[in-house]
């Protein structure tokens, strides 16, 4: 497997490890572990079987023939969103708890933004009989209400972070903050590419396993070894990072990220990362947030709130850098379209973010024989009520 | 020219007061520090506001917001502090967390402490390892002393890394914990500040987070050569007259 991250937990100029002096031990013995861990054969073995049996995976690469026709393309979608949750997240939420077994912790705590990764990591927690307490922003819990109950079934202590603008990154700092107050017994189990190095790195190898699955899918579906395209919604970035991983390296397959937009970049109401931020350090790691010219962080808009977040997964923030990954805004009515063009062409109603996704069929201009893959990283059922509006 | 830190650092039952800046009100910083150094205040923590700061409980979360609603930022603070050193004797520290230090531009930062008289920076959020690789020479050279913190939870080989870093003194976090919630004067408390004084480390050290009262300042003070009090302070002075409220709080915490 390539290896993105140096020894400091730098990808390019972003990364690192900002913590408090407190959160050192913690954070030191899981840099020093966390290598060695997921690559032993005995958490290999464990990770794969609960993936299979559990999960329900592989996840599907199914071939959206209607779509494909209407933008005259091929269409693929990797079908996350069929996994038990709902969504990528349980990929590595039960990794991480698997990770966490290891390490001899006792409690679990997470943040969440629009449920789903707080779904998976209450039930990754019921499953291992861990103690688990997710923060959510408390205007997510107002737009997320059925996560929140789904949570509360699974035996998992929901606290509404108060704070701020009320959603994903006041949820990151209330979490922060029971972690440095309970550093001993408590693992946090971070949702996305995001956070001190080594969450991050952890984070992208263990959602790897979506491209992992697209070596041989691609092939079998295709007769091609690689697609031309692959795209994926990015908030933090887990699933962008996921889907692209098995392919960084090759030039040949475009890399495209949907960002949200909100009302628009220039709207005031956006969380559009890459066009509107600038180099910064939020929730310990260095990577583009979007900030005022003090310093302080700009409170973010989208209607999904799982890309409702104002940095990007530093692995992200490096490959466009690069130029190896493109950034396409896309507003929260382009993502709506979006979602209901694909449940009525193909009966699959999409998570708001993976509509975010699909609204780049509309942005971009494909050739009849390239091969379009596009990250269903989560199924609509969570946000029905905002589809409803619009019916 | 000389840190001012060093001259207080080997006293006894140092009182340190954290304070943010820009709160209660925008123009405060300046009645603030005349007020604390007169009431016999021995060294002086202002803080930057920053949205986000995960180390804080709620009540100096609840002073940088409302620093930030009043309109406080790094350069407005800077300006503000701009004859410091006219009416001033007392050693200065800047606490902030890096991302507002950062975007204002490290150098920018210092060559503005130096100008204004700042002794001294406390940044949570900037560890020793990132500190050493990229700003250690620039804060060197302009004699600003960064201060590092010890929890109960380092190592005494991260212990000994630390001291050899630091110039001033060590801050030490008296538990593992946010800013806001008082000490339990607890045996492990009592065993850990021990412990601490018989490495006889290089630097002197002031114990913070959960000091708020005469009671914790003096049983810290058997340990350490003083104290820092946050929370406590800013709670006080959030209402009423702070002339009044800093003169109380002052002379209740240093009565003998």
């Amino acid at each position: 497997m390539d290896n993105f991250v140096n020894d400091e937990g730098y990808f390019g100029a972003y990364g690192g490890a900002f913590i408090p002096e407190i959160l050192h031990p913690n954070v030191k013995h899981l840099q020093n572990n966390y290598l060695q861990i997921i690559n032993s054969e005995d958490f290999k073995t464990e990770l794969k079987d609960l993936l299979k049996n559990y999960v329900g995976r592989p996840s599907p690469l199914y071939h959206a023939k209607r779509l494909s026709e209407l933008y005259k393309t091929n269409i693929y979608l990797k079908r996350e969103d069929l996994n038990h949750t709902g969504s990528h997240k349980i990929n590595n939420a039960l990794g991480q708890i698997l990770l966490a077994k290891k390490l001899g912790k006792t409690r679990i705590i997470a943040e969440t933004g629009a449920g789903q990764h707080g779904v998976a990591t209450a039930t990754a927690a019921a499953l291992f009989g861990m103690k688990c307490i997710v923060y959510m922003g408390e205007i997510d819990m107002q737009r997320q209400a059925p996560n929140v109950k789904r949570m509360q079934m699974l035996g998992t202590e929901v606290i509404p972070a108060l704070s701020g603008s009320k959603t994903l990154k006041d949820a990151i700092n209330e979490a922060m903050r029971d972690w440095i107050n309970n550093s001993k017994d408590t693992y946090y189990l971070i949702g996305s590419v995001m956070g001190p190095h080594p969450y991050p790195d952890l984070v992208g190898r263990l959602q790897a396993i979506i491209s992992e699955e697209l070596l041989t899918q691609v092939e079998e579906e295709t007769g091609k070894a690689y697609p031309d395209y692959i795209i994926a919604c990015v908030g933090g970035g887990s699933n962008a990072t996921g889907v692209f991983y098995h392919f960084i390296n090759n030039d040949k397959v475009k890399l495209i990220c949907a960002e949200a937009a909100g009302q628009g970049i220039e709207s005031g109401f956006s969380a559009a990362t890459t066009h509107l931020g600038s180099v910064g350090i939020l929730h310990g790691f260095k990577t583009i947030i979007m900030q005022t010219k003090d310093g302080q962080i700009e409170e973010t808009h989208s209607i999904s709130a799982g890309l409702d977040y104002p940095g990007i997964g530093p692995l992200l923030a490096d490959l466009k850098d690069k130029n190896k990954c493109s950034f396409i805004p896309i507003t929260d009515e382009e993502a709506i379209k979006a979602g209901f063009l694909l449940s009525q062409k193909e009966g699959i109603i999409p998570a708001l973010e993976s509509a975010h996704a699909l609204a780049i069929l509309d942005k971009m201009q494909f050739n009849i024989d390239e091969n379009i893959i596009i990250n269903i990283s989560g199924r609509g059922d969570k946000d029905l009520e905002t589809y409803f509006k619009y019916l | 020219m000389e840190n001012r830190i060093d001259v207080v650092k080997n006293k006894k039952n140092i009182l340190s007061v954290y304070f943010t800046a820009g709160y209660p009100s925008l123009n405060d910083t300046e009645t603030i520090i005349k007020l604390l150094e007169e009431n016999g205040a021995d060294m002086i923590e202002v803080g930057i506001p920053f949205s986000d700061p995960t180390a804080d409980g709620p009540t100096i979360q609840e002073s940088t917001n409302k620093a930030i609603e009043n309109g406080m930022s790094l350069q407005l603070l800077f300006n503000q502090l701009k004859s410091l050193r006219q009416y001033s004797n007392i050693p200065i520290l800047l606490m902030g967390y890096f991302n507002v230090i950062y975007q204002f531009g490290v150098e920018n930062f210092i060559e503005n402490c130096k100008k204004t008289g700042i002794d001294g920076t406390i940044i949570p959020d900037l560890p020793l390892n990132e500190y050493n690789k990229d700003y250690k020479r620039l804060f060197e050279e302009n004699n600003i002393y960064n201060i590092f913190f010890i929890s109960p939870e380092t190592n005494i080989d991260r212990i000994k890394e630390i001291d050899n870093a630091s110039k001033g003194f060590i801050y030490v976090l008296s538990a593992s914990q946010t800013t806001g919630k008082n000490i339990s004067e607890s045996k492990s408390i009592e065993t850990y500040l021990t412990h601490l004084k018989s490495l006889n480390l290089s630097n002197p050290f002031l114990v913070g987070f959960g000091i708020s009262n005469k009671q914790s300042f003096d049983y810290v003070c058997q340990y350490a050569n003083g104290a820092i009090i946050g929370s406590a302070f800013v709670k006080a002075i959030a209402k009423g007259n702070l002339e009044e409220s800093i003169k109380n709080f002052v002379n209740n915490i240093k009565k003998v």
